[in-house]
């Protein structure tokens, strides 16, 4: 659908390499904006080894094993997923505050007594739904509402959680529909991956393709830069916006899915916090908070660090309270390298 | 919801069929909020006891609670709700739940102002409320204390709560005798959230009670977040790091869901697993006893229930039945009963959903 209105950007159509349009990124200047991700993403993947490095030295036998492998990609994938929705939003500009949110809504919405009786089909359905319902209203109200993202999606996160509260009334809903339990179990494994891990490495692929190869990833990225550029190079900024709202909302829609076949269960206290914990591993994987700039794969590498931090904590049984702060640290030290490299 | 798109005019028909679309999801939508089921509510719906059930003087209790955002708290109203309106003697006048510190100042000062008889406050947060309950005595409103204690003891007449150390105690001691003839047993802790006082509390009583049973250890303790996504993330790494362990306490049933969902994911079983709070779902699990599930230890939800029979006999200037003293007592500290298979169906009733 959009590569139907390419006609509209004659300067995008000349420039094969993914990056920002010509007219665009002037000031970010084409060649470096391309280049710096990738050492990023490089020294992302050596934090990475020696995190890998620390789990041999500690516990050899536990970290090395298939089963710590799959529970290392499952615990990452629905974080991943509403991460990918983030960087897209990120790049093109704006900021989403409200995935946590959105996710908590979904699951509680699609695991109720009357969506349960539609089977797996209604409650998958029904979280996409409930993803993208309130990624068009964030969208609309960013792009003809003229709110400020953060405003906008900051209401959206309470009147998302509230309305979550509202129809659980506080209880845990039980799935009880079999297929999906299915899912999120050992039988269901397909040559020993989890089902939740190919959906997170199929909806990975899907972003950097958008991202990286279409016109749509290279709007996002002009929108994101710069607005103005953009608009006079012919792109209509607002509907763009909307866009990427509403699949930063379908991300939400599909994590919340995975979420309850994770959990098997549907609460309104589910997504704590993920919007914090998307923009900062968006922000590791080197996504600029100002937009324009960002990689899919430095955001997933962004999470599959929080992620192993989190499993070498409990592989040696170290507090939460310790982790937090290696959480804290790991962000500042990785947005300081990102400045020495900017400056 | 009109969508404007202004470059392309030939989208008119995609307009209109997307516009059908997200009538459609919509109308699916509000289908999907019910939450209706017929099965009861699970509440403690036992003989109103200890307290004279005579009607007498008219009471009217204010109540004032957190916002009820999970099981328990949900549990907390409907027990209060549901004894009040046993007494014919009893209005209740029940605020809406807020976790906001100033919020629930503002409300309970509204209940002061109303001259109701008697409070029952659960604070959001009890040190924060000291104030608000020092008002309400000093303005002759005796005050019931639930569960979250003041900072001060002039705050209120009569406190009565859970036991959280407790729990801690009776979890182990459950734990501690099912496996008293095991050499080298090990024990696994999947604890609530660690910066709350109640989840130090209880990992003490639990660590106390095991220090009886010398050949157990306790081998892993992780921090989950009362949250069943929480549970389901910590018990997965719980179950990586110990291959083998004997039993496990949960702190909250609430993110045992979470919890019992790991172990099955992970296919593990061979040992025995205590839970805490008391859940419908999880003591109809112990009733069914075909899971590592065998017992939970209470934090028990009708403490609004009791609370409510302690205001009605302030209002009414009497004791409780059952004891030699004309007024009721200053403190109350309530049992974490452990429930088994064998007693189950005596606590079924009072298992939250």
């Amino acid at each position: 659908m959009n590569t139907s209105e390419g006609h509209t950007l004659p300067a995008e159509a000349g420039s094969a390499p993914p990056g920002p349009a010509g007219p665009v990124a002037k000031d970010a200047g084409r060649a470096g904006a391309r280049r710096r991700p990738d050492v990023h993403n490089l020294s992302l993947l050596g934090v990475l080894a020696a995190l890998v490095l620390v789990g041999v030295l500690t516990k050899p036998e536990q970290f090395l094993s298939v089963q710590n492998l799959q529970l290392v990609l499952t615990q990452a994938s629905v974080i991943g997923i509403v991460t990918v929705g983030v960087t897209f939003v990120i790049i093109g500009g704006g900021i989403d505050l409200s995935v946590g949110a959105m996710v908590a809504l979904a699951t509680v919405w699609a695991t109720t007594l009357a969506t349960q009786q539609f089977g797996l089909g209604g409650i998958l359905l029904c979280a996409l739904c409930v993803g993208l319902g309130c990624g068009l209203v964030n969208g609309l109200l960013v792009s003809f509402g003229g709110l400020v993202p953060f405003i906008a999606t900051l209401a959206m996160l309470a009147s998302a959680r509230g309305l979550a509260l509202q129809i659980s009334e506080g209880r845990t809903q039980v799935v009880s529909v079999e297929p999906v339990l299915a899912l999120g179990r050992r039988d269901a494994y397909l040559l020993g991956i989890p089902p939740i891990v190919l959906v997170f490495a199929v909806v990975t692929v899907v972003g950097w393709l958008v991202l990286n190869r279409t016109t749509f990833g290279r709007r996002t990225v002009a929108v994101g830069g710069n607005p103005e550029a953009a608009r006079l190079a012919g792109i209509d900024v607002r509907r763009q916006r909307l866009l990427l709202y509403l699949l930063s909302g379908l991300c939400c829609g599909i994590a919340a899915f995975l979420l309850i076949v994770l959990t098997g269960s549907g609460q309104n206290t589910n997504g704590n916090l993920y919007e914090l914990d998307a923009i900062a591993a968006a922000i590791i994987g080197g996504t600029l908070l100002s937009g324009g700039r960002g990689t899919i794969t430095g955001s997933v590498l962004g999470v599959l660090v929080f992620t192993l931090i989190t499993n070498l904590f409990a592989l040696n049984n170290l507090e939460t309270a310790v982790q937090q702060i290696a959480k804290g640290a790991i962000i500042v030290a990785a947005v300081l390298v990102q400045k020495g490299r900017t400056s | 919801m009109t969508e404007r798109i202004p470059q392309t005019p030939s989208t008119s028909r995609r307009n209109l069929l997307f516009g059908a679309a997200t009538v459609s999801a919509g109308a699916f939508l509000t289908a999907c909020t019910s939450n209706e089921n017929n099965a009861s509510a699970g509440t403690g719906k036992q003989q109103a006891g200890g307290v004279d059930d005579k009607p007498g003087k008219k009471v009217t209790i204010g109540f004032a609670g957190p916002q009820a955002d999970h099981g328990w708290l949900n549990a907390i109203n409907q027990n209060a709700k549901e004894r009040a309106k046993q007494y014919e003697d009893v209005t209740l006048e029940i605020t809406e739940g807020s976790n906001d510190t100033a919020q629930q100042i503002g409300q309970i000062e509204t209940l002061i102002n109303k001259k109701v008889d008697v409070l029952v406050i659960l604070p959001a947060d009890g040190k924060a409320l000291t104030q608000v309950g020092l008002k309400a005595m000093r303005a002759g409103i005796p005050v019931v204390n639930l569960d979250r204690v003041f900072a001060s003891q002039q705050a209120y007449r009569c406190w009565v709560g859970g036991d959280n150390y407790g729990m801690g105690l009776n979890a182990g001691h459950y734990i501690g005798e099912q496996l008293k003839d095991k050499k080298n047993a090990k024990v696994v802790e999947l604890a609530g959230i660690d910066n709350l006082e109640l989840t130090r509390q209880r990992t003490q009583g639990f660590d106390d009670a095991l220090k009886n049973y010398p050949n157990i250890k306790k081998v892993g303790r992780q921090a989950a977040e009362f949250t069943v996504e929480s549970g389901q993330a910590k018990m997965a790494g719980l179950l990586q790091a110990h291959p083998d362990f004997d039993a496990l306490w949960n702190h909250d049933d609430d993110q045992g869901v979470g919890a019992e969902r790991a172990i099955e994911q992970a296919g593990r079983d061979g040992f025995l697993m205590v839970g805490g709070a008391g859940s419908r779902k999880v003591m109809d699990t112990i009733k069914a006893g075909n899971s590592v599930l065998k017992a939970t230890v209470l934090y028990p939800p009708t403490m609004s229930a009791s609370a409510i029979d302690l205001a009605r006999a302030l209002g009414q200037g009497k004791g409780v039945s059952g004891m030699a003293e004309l007024e009721i007592p200053a403190s109350i500290t309530l049992y974490s009963a452990v429930v088994t298979k064998d007693n189950v169906d005596d606590y079924l009733p009072t298992g939250f959903n």
